[in-house]
């Protein structure tokens, strides 16, 4: 009981990571990881003790998140189109990314690719867990994580700054 | 595009270091000969270093406290986790409340009166966007609105001579019917929550009872139609003072 509760607690500060980065707003993730907990805690005796807590946590927000978005549409950061003018952006020549931008940036990948890309790359899910806790196939995985990293790329790249640029659908 | 056959996916297994050993050997010989790749796999991993650095810091905050709380009715004693829990669904708006209903005798009634008022405060009082359905900016419209739906003639008390200010308030579903719940709040930002309901009192007066759940103090009592629970994480004696205020306003 106390060890459960300890691992529960445990997840917390990851649940929050991935909210921010999620929402980009500190209120906006703590509201969300606020409601996961709410979530996890009247659907506690449906977790299989032995597996895996934190897939199930990070599933409950996915869950919720998803209901979050579908609900306020106000809520929804919009993938804006890909020749939207990104004013902020400044094309530089080295690669090192710069914390305003990426953070800008983040928020104008489409949130279904934003999600892969969290959980593989800040989480460190293989392949397999991610797509458990978004409930779609691994290739499904796959395709939005290339789509994430190259649209990120780009942003990033102040958009085609370069011949080199590799276009990916 | 070679010999190898490197697929994009392996690209990808190969920056997030989910890629076997020998296989990684083979990509890395791929990428040293085609430098556009190479430069793609560099982005993308400078992408999840810049991502962690961004955000691993939140890691280390302090977790604020309504993100805690949760955690906390669940370290309730198994029968109060079962009323938080039934307490959160109701709360929730969910069906089937009736189903999980305590069925508890009459006296008893008025402790899980004072439970629901707990839960509600617990709940709602660290809501930062949305701590109330109707702000203090249309107390009248929200007073007119709460006594309809709770069949009774309600009054805010004026707690502002205390220090603390009306919040505003929301309709909550009770045990038998629909609840009030109005919300002060101090300069510092401590709130209180006053639980209101209509029945239950047979018209008979009960006195002050205090009960304490999660660090959360609360003293109800019935007065009339109205059974109220003033609740704060605030000392006794000072919740008493509020509550005496309460008492004397609404029974001038």
């Amino acid at each position: 009981m106390d060890g459960r509760d300890r691992d529960f607690v445990q997840h917390i500060p990851r649940l929050r990571r991935y909210a921010r980065a999620l929402t980009g707003d500190r209120g906006r993730a703590d509201d969300l990881v606020q409601d996961t907990l709410e979530r996890a805690l009247v659907k506690f005796h449906l977790w299989q003790p032995g597996s895996d807590l934190r897939a199930w946590m990070f599933t409950i927000m996915h869950n919720v998140y998803v209901n979050q978005v579908r609900a306020s549409a106000a809520a929804v950061n919009i993938a804006l189109d890909d020749d939207t003018a990104l004013p902020t952006m400044r094309a530089t020549q080295s690669d090192r990314l710069e914390v305003r931008d990426l953070q800008v940036a983040l928020l104008r990948v489409p949130e279904e690719q934003r999600e892969v890309l969290l959980l593989v790359g800040v989480e460190q899910m293989t392949y397999e867990e991610a797509a458990g806790v978004l409930g779609i196939p691994i290739g499904t995985v796959m395709s939005r994580l290339s789509r994430a990293r190259e649209r990120l790329r780009a942003l990033l790249a102040g958009g085609a700054a370069h011949s080199a640029l590799k276009v990916v659908k | 595009m070679s010999a190898l056959a490197v697929i994009e996916a392996e690209l990808h297994a190969y920056v997030d270091g989910l890629l076997p050993q020998a296989r990684r050997t083979e990509v890395e010989a791929y990428l040293a000969a085609h430098a556009e790749d190479a430069q793609r796999v560099r982005a993308w991993r400078e992408q999840n270093q810049a991502l962690r650095d961004l955000f691993d810091p939140v890691l280390a905050e302090s977790l604020p406290a309504r993100v805690r709380r949760p955690d906390l009715t669940h370290r309730m004693r198994p029968v109060l986790r079962y009323a938080a829990v039934a307490g959160w669904l109701a709360l929730g708006g969910v069906a089937g409340w009736n189903l999980h209903d305590y069925n508890v005798a009459k006296s008893a009634d008025t402790v899980a009166f004072a439970h629901r008022a707990a839960i509600a405060h617990i709940v709602y009082s660290p809501e930062v966007r949305h701590p109330v359905e109707v702000g203090a900016d249309q107390e009248a419209h929200l007073v007119a609105w709460l006594s309809k739906r709770i069949g009774g003639s309600l009054k805010v008390p004026q707690l502002a001579p205390l220090g603390y200010q009306l919040v505003g308030g929301r309709l909550l579903p009770g045990n038998s019917g629909p609840v009030a719940q109005f919300m002060f709040q101090d300069g510092g930002g401590q709130r209180l929550t006053l639980y209101v309901r209509n029945g239950g009192g047979d018209g008979k007066e009960m006195a002050f009872r205090y009960a304490q759940e999660r660090g959360v103090s609360v003293f109800y009592w019935i007065d009339g139609r109205f059974g109220y629970a003033l609740s704060g994480e605030i000392d006794k004696s000072e919740l008493l003072r509020v509550a005496r205020a309460v008492y004397q306003q609404l029974n001038p």
